[in-house]
C-alpha cells in the first residue's frame, strides 16, 4: 500500500500529478492525503492518475511541517502504508525528513526514476554531476520525487474523496504575510526556462529575456553573479549553490557555463546556449548552440517563437 | 541566544567527481574539502550576526572523523565560539540527525541552524530530521531571520514567492541564500581558531536507514549542433520537430 502526500492549497499542481502517477507505478493501491481548499471534484480527478482514494484535512493550512508530519504519519498508520511519497518540493523537503524520523522509515530524497529491480532508487548526487542508487534498510520507506522526473499519466477514473480531521494537532508556525508575484512560473516546476548571465551587461537589458520567456511560456533564471550584484532576485539563481532545475528546455544566454552553474542545470533535457565566445565551456554541455551577440540573437529568436506559435493555433 | 550551527564537509565546487571501489564510494583522492557553502555562508554567518547584535554563543557541530578538523577550524576562524565533533564516519542523514539531536537535547540550545542542503548529497534532510527528533518546530529554506526575545521572525521560500512567518524558540531552521553574506576569515580569526575549544564526543549507536549501493556518471551529451545566428526559425523548428520540447 502506497500513501502519497500532495499539497493542493493552490489546486492540483503538475508535481502533485507526478507523485500520484509515481505511486501508481509502485502499487495498485494508492491513497492520497492532502490538506487545503481544493474542491472535492478537483481532488476526485486524482483517481485518473492512479489514486484509489483521497483523504483531505481541510483544517490544516499546510504551513507547519510538524503538523503535516503528524497528519501523514497517522494516515500512513491507518492505511498500513509501507511506502510514502512526496514531491521533492518545499513541502517534501520540510515534511519528509520529519516523517522519516517519526516512522523510522528510510528517506530517498530527490528520486529521479521509479525503483530499480533490486529496489534501489536513482537520485542526483554532487549537484547533478553524478547519480547514485539509494537502498532503504527499514521495512517502511519514504520517497520524495524530484519535480519533472516523470510525466503525469492518466490510467483510471475519478475516485472517492473523504474528509478527515483531528490527526494533525496545532500549528507552531504563525504566517504573517505571503508574497507571490503574479504570473510567475515557479522555477523548480517550470518545463521551459530562459536564463541569462553577466553577458547581458546590466539589469536594464532583461526586457528581451522576459519577452522571450513570455513568448515561450517559460520561467526566467540567472547565473549567480547576476543575483549577487542584485540585477535579478535571489530565487532566480540556478546552479550548485542556487536552485537545481531539470526543465525540458534550458536556454542559456550570456552564461559562460562554469562547473558550478552546470551542476544545477545539467539535468535539463535540452540545452540551448547563446554566447559570443565560441570557446565558452557551456557549448560542451549544449544540444544546440548559437555563436552570436545576445542583443541581436534574442529578439530574433523571440520573433521566430512568435511566428511558430501563430502557426500552432 | 545560544545557537548550534550544523556544518558538514563537502568537496570543493570545482572537484572532479569520480568513484572508486567498484563505483560504490566517492573517490576522495586529490579532493579538497570545504565547509558546505550553505552551512557556512548562510547558517553560520547569520548565527554570528545574531550573536553580535543580541549576544549569546555560537557552537558548531559536525558528525565526522578527525580529518574533518580542518573545516572545523575554518568555521571557528570565521567566528564560532566553540566546536564539537561527534566522532563517526557518517553514511546516512538519519544517523547524522540523531547524533546532533541527542547532543543538542542535552545542551538545550535556543536555536539549531543548518544549511538548506549539502552540495554533495543534496538531500535537504538533516534539519527536518533533527527537528522531529527534538520535537521542535522547523522552518525550512529560510532566507531571513530575526530574533526578538523568544520570538523568531523569518522569511522562507514558498512555491512562486516568499512568506513571512513567526515561530517561538527553541526551533530548527534550514538556511538558504539571502540569510547573510559570505565572510572571509581574517588573520586574527585564523589565529584565534587554533585555541578555541574543540570537543570530541563519541557517537551513539544508531542504525543507518539508507545506503548508496552504487554511483554512476550521467551520460555525456552527444556533440552540440550549431545554428546560424541569423536563422532562428531553424532553431525553433528543431526544438519543435527534433527535440520535441516546444
Ligand atoms: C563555491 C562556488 C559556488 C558557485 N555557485 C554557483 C551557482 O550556483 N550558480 C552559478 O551560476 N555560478 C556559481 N558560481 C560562480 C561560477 O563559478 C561562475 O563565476 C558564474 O557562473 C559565472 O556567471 P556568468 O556565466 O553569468 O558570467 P561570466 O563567467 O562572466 O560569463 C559571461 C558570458 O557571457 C558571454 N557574453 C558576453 N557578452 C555577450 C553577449 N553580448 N551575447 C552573448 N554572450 C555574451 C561571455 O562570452 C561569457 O561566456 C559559484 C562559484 C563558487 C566558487
Amino acid at each position: 500500500m502506497v500513501l502519497v502526500y500532495i499539497n493542493s492549497t493552490t489546486g492540483l499542481s503538475k508535481a502533485a500529478l507526478e507523485t500520484v502517477t509515481y505511486g501508481k507505478k509502485l502499487s495498485g493501491d494508492v491513497t492520497v492525503i492532502t490538506n487545503g481548499s481544493a474542491s472535492n471534484e478537483q481532488l476526485a480527478q486524482l483517481g485518473e492518475y492512479g489514486a484509489s482514494k483521497v483523504l483531505v484535512d481541510r483544517s490544516v493550512d499546510g504551513e507547519d511541517p510538524q503538523q503535516l508530519a503528524r497528519l501523514v504519519a497517522a494516515v500512513a498508520d491507518q492505511v498500513s502504508a509501507s511506502t510514502v511519497i512526496f514531491s521533492h518540493d518545499i513541502y517534501g523537503k520540510a515534511v519528509a525528513p520529519r516523517l522519516s524520523v517519526r516512522m523510522k522509515a528510510g528517506l530517498v530524497a530527490g528520486a529521479i526514476a521509479v525503483p530499480e529491480a533490486d529496489g534501489s532508487v536513482k537520485v542526483n548526487v554532487f549537484s547533478g554531476k553524478a547519480v547514485g542508487y539509494v537502498k532503504v534498510a527499514s521495512s517502511k520507506q519514504i520517497i520524495s520525487l524530484l519535480p519533472n522526473s516523470i510525466q503525469p499519466e492518466k490510467t483510471g477514473s475519478v475516485c472517492s474523496v473523504e474528509e478527515t480531521n483531528g490527526l494533525a494537532g496545532a500549528s507552531a508556525i504563525n504566517v504573517l504575510e505571503t508574497k507571490k508575484p503574479e504570473g510567475n512560473i515557479p522555477l523548480p516546476e517550470a518545463e521551459l526556462v530562459v536564463s541569462a548571465g553577466r553577458g547581458l551587461k546590466g539589469p536594464e537589458n532583461w526586457g528581451m529575456i522576459e519577452e522571450l520567456a513570455t513568448a515561450l511560456g517559460a520561467a526566467t533564471a540567472c547565473s549567480r553573479p547576476v543575483a549577487d550584484i542584485g540585477w535579478r532576485p535571489h530565487h532566480e539563481h540556478v546552479g550548485q549553490t542556487g536552485v537545481a532545475i531539470r526543465p525540458n528546455l534550458y536556454i542559456a544566454v550570456g552564461i559562460s557555463g562554469a562547473i558550478q552553474h552546470l551542476a544545477g542545470v545539467n539535468g535539463s533535457k535540452v540545452i540551448v546556449v547563446v554566447n559570443t565566445d565560441t570557446e565558452a565551456p557551456f557549448f560542451k554541455a549544449a544540444d544546440y548552440g548559437v555563436v552570436g551577440d545576445a542583443f541581436d540573437v534574442i529578439p530574433k529568436l523571440t520573433e521566430a517563437v512568435k511566428r511558430f506559435k501563430a502557426t500552432q493555433h | 541566544m545560544n545557537i548550534l550551527v550544523c556544518i558538514s564537509k563537502a568537496p570543493d565546487t570545482t572537484s572532479k567527481i569520480a568513484f572508486t571501489n567498484n563505483s560504490t564510494q566517492f573517490d576522495e583522492n586529490g579532493v579538497q574539502f570545504i565547509v558546505n557553502p550553505y552551512d557556512e555562508w548562510y547558517a553560520l554567518v547569520r548565527a554570528l550576526e545574531l550573536k553580535e547584535t543580541i549576544g549569546g554563543n555560537v557552537t558548531i557541530v559536525t558528525v565526522g572523523t578527525a580529518t574533518d578538523e580542518a573545516i572545523i577550524r575554518k568555521a571557528l576562524a570565521i567566528g564560532a565560539d566553540e566546536a564539537v565533533r561527534i566522532d563517526a564516519d557518517p553514511k546516512d542523514a538519519y544517523f547524522v540527525a540523531m547524533q546532533v539531536a541527542s547532543y543538542a537535547k542535552a545542551k538545550g540550545f535556543d536555536l539549531v541552524m543548518t544549511g538548506k542542503e549539502t552540495i554533495n548529497y543534496n538531500g535537504s534532510q538533516v534539519g527536518g530530521m533533527i527537528a522531529e527528533a527534538m520535537d521542535l518546530p522547523f522552518v525550512s529554506l529560510a532566507t531571513k531571520l530575526d530574533a526578538n526575545g523568544t520570538k523568531l521572525t523569518l522569511e522562507r521560500e514558498i512555491v512562486g514567492g516568499v512568506q513571512v512567518v513567526e515561530v517561538q524558540t527553541p526551533a530548527v531552521i534550514s538556511c538558504a541564500k539571502g540569510m547573510a553574506e559570505q565572510r572571509i576569515p581574517n588573520m586574527r580569526g585564523i589565529m584565534a581558531a587554533r585555541t578555541k575549544p574543540l570537543t570530541v564526543i563519541p557517537a551513539e549507536a544508531v542504525e543507518d536507514l539508507t545506503s548508496y549501493v552504487t554511483y554512476s556518471m550521467p551520460n555525456a551529451k552527444s556533440s552540440v549542433k550549431m545554428i546560424d545566428p541569423s536563422n532562428m526559425d531553424e532553431l525553433v523548428a528543431l526544438l519543435h520537430n527534433e527535440a520535441k520540447v516546444i
